[in-house]
């Protein structure tokens, strides 16, 4: 059953990304340089991170899925990828308006995980039209994993070459995250990275449920049709 | 394992020899896209990153046409299933298709290369060709892992020639960057390799991962 | 470049978080979507049933 834990999942991810919604606004404290744009980040790099691990989760999936032949595990790994896709979408765009807020461009090339991640995406992307123009259904579970686990591999590959290509680095609010950010900004990222973690897993699940429903569905409607 | 990889290596070449359809379209798409370059710049010559941009976009796009043409002969004949019933393992399958891609580029290169220097750029090659020749062997084997990978993922789509360029251009990404990077140097007025082992390494890298992740997950494709 | 004062980044900053509530909502809109039509597939095939 997918449905298992749907609703304690659904609660903690609404309890936590309230929680860090409200530190955001009232506790975290102004940055020194960038001032109230800085706000973005909490939103923008947790939804990163989130993504790129729901890129590799879905490899991990196709790994399952070609070592055991089970279905099941191919379906996990279309819906992570899926919910990474959408996230990685609201990425870029939270991306392209804190670059615009704080540097008065949409766009910054010389901005190393910006880019690497736009590429990422536009790979990911052809996910669906290689997905869907396969009609055979284990032939599609099997070709999808193949990508999945080739993109997967891909993605480490192109942050190593893209942050190589960089001729010089920007001294920006990312590299913080590393140690020098103060600790209320630090408890008030983590909070919210562990709110978006937890709203991907809600999703996927409940996408896993309705999917498997529909599932179920159509072998009922097949057994009433042979019964008919 | 090797004695299957070399008749079907042979078949493709003896087809491509015959029939003469990859490479010379090749060829002659590499020089189309010069002369698009050409007036799209608005340059008679190029040098410097500019150069080593137009020379590798260029010649990866051209290996767009090599890929959706890899499996054309099995394609149109039916072959796929003939190779599969044939006692060959897909380990030789992918280690032929990819060493004939590596074959047609090469031979590609060996054209496009000198008429690039011809046409576009501004200073000679002639000292830095050792260099060159290290970088484009290395990139010509991380194309052939990849497109070789890439041309059986897309053999059983219906958007086929959709696919190919749509999945093949970001994959090679990484591998452009390492590419243009390491041939910039060479294409300047005062010529000489900087920073060369760094986008050796790179290329390095990027073609033992793919050449190792293809070898793996080819086994999957082409099944039935 | 100096902080953008609050009344300027206050836009901004609500524009990222209104993108990402608003793609969650949609998410939510497609998967209602897709239970909605099982829920029409379950009640075609009890009214068949009865």
């Amino acid at each position: 059953m997918y449905s298992k834990g749907l609703v304690p999942l659904a609660a903690a991810s609404v309890v936590t990304i309230t929680t860090a919604f409200t530190l955001v606004f009232f506790y975290a404290p102004l940055d020194a340089d960038q001032g109230f744009v800085q706000k973005i980040f909490y939103i923008h790099v947790p939804m990163a991170i989130v993504a790129l691990c729901g890129f590799v989760a879905g490899g991990w999936f196709a790994i399952r899925h070609l070592r055991s032949g089970e279905r099941s595990w191919d379906m996990r790994s279309y819906v992570a990828i899926h919910l990474s896709i959408i996230l990685g979408l609201a990425v870029l765009v939270t991306g392209a308006i804190w670059a615009k807020a704080s540097w008065g461009h949409w766009w910054l090339w010389d901005e190393p995980v910006l880019v690497s991640f736009l590429v990422v995406f536009l790979l990911y992307c052809v996910y669906y039209p290689l997905r869907f123009s396969i009609e055979d259904p284990d032939r599609q579970a099997r070709y999808s994993s193949v990508f999945a686990i080739t993109a997967g591999a891909f993605v480490p590959l192109n942050f190593i070459a893209v942050r190589l290509a960089e001729k010089y680095t920007h001294p920006r609010v990312l590299s913080q995250t590393g140690g020098s950010m103060p600790g209320e900004m630090r408890l008030t990222f983590l909070v919210a990275l562990l709110g978006v973690a937890l709203l991907f897993v809600t999703l996927w699940k409940l996408e896993l449920t309705a999917k498997h429903a529909s599932m179920q569905l159509k072998r009922l409607r097949n057994r009433a049709r042979v019964a008919a | 394992m090797i004695g299957g990889a070399r008749a079907i290596l042979r078949k493709d070449l003896l087809i491509e020899l015959r029939t003469k359809e990859s490479v010379p379209a090749m060829v002659l798409f590499s020089v189309t896209v010069y002369v698009l370059f050409h007036f799209g710049l608005d340059r008679d010559s190029l040098d410097g990153e500019l150069a080593s941009g137009v020379l590798w976009v260029t010649l990866l796009l051209a290996a767009v046409i090599g890929v959706s043409r890899l499996f054309a002969a099995e394609r149109e004949q039916g072959g796929v299933d003939g190779l599969l019933l044939a006692p060959v393992d897909r380990t030789s399958l992918f280690v032929a298709k990819a060493a004939a891609l590596f074959l047609f580029l090469s031979a590609v290169e060996l054209v496009a290369v000198p008429a690039f220097a011809l046409l576009l750029l501004g200073p000679g090659l002639g000292g830095a060709l050792p260099e060159l020749l290290v970088i484009l062997v290395l990139a010509n084997v991380g194309v052939a892992a990849v497109g070789a990978l890439v041309a059986a993922l897309a053999a059983e789509t219906r958007a086929r020639e959709l696919i190919v360029p749509l999945l093949l251009l970001p994959l090679l990404v990484p591998l452009l960057i390492a590419c243009a990077q390491a041939t910039e140097p060479l294409m300047r007025q005062d010529a000489g390799p900087e920073d060369l082992g760094r986008w050796l390494g790179l290329l390095s890298l990027y073609d033992v991962v793919f050449v190792l992740l293809s070898v793996a997950v080819f086994d999957f494709l082409l099944e039935d | 470049m100096p902080a953008l004062p609050l009344d300027e980044a206050g836009k901004y900053v609500a524009a990222a978080y209104v993108v990402f509530v608003a793609l969650i909502l949609i998410y939510v809109a497609i998967i209602g979507a897709k239970i909605a039509r099982i829920e029409r597939q379950i009640t075609e095939l009890v009214e068949d049933d009865e």
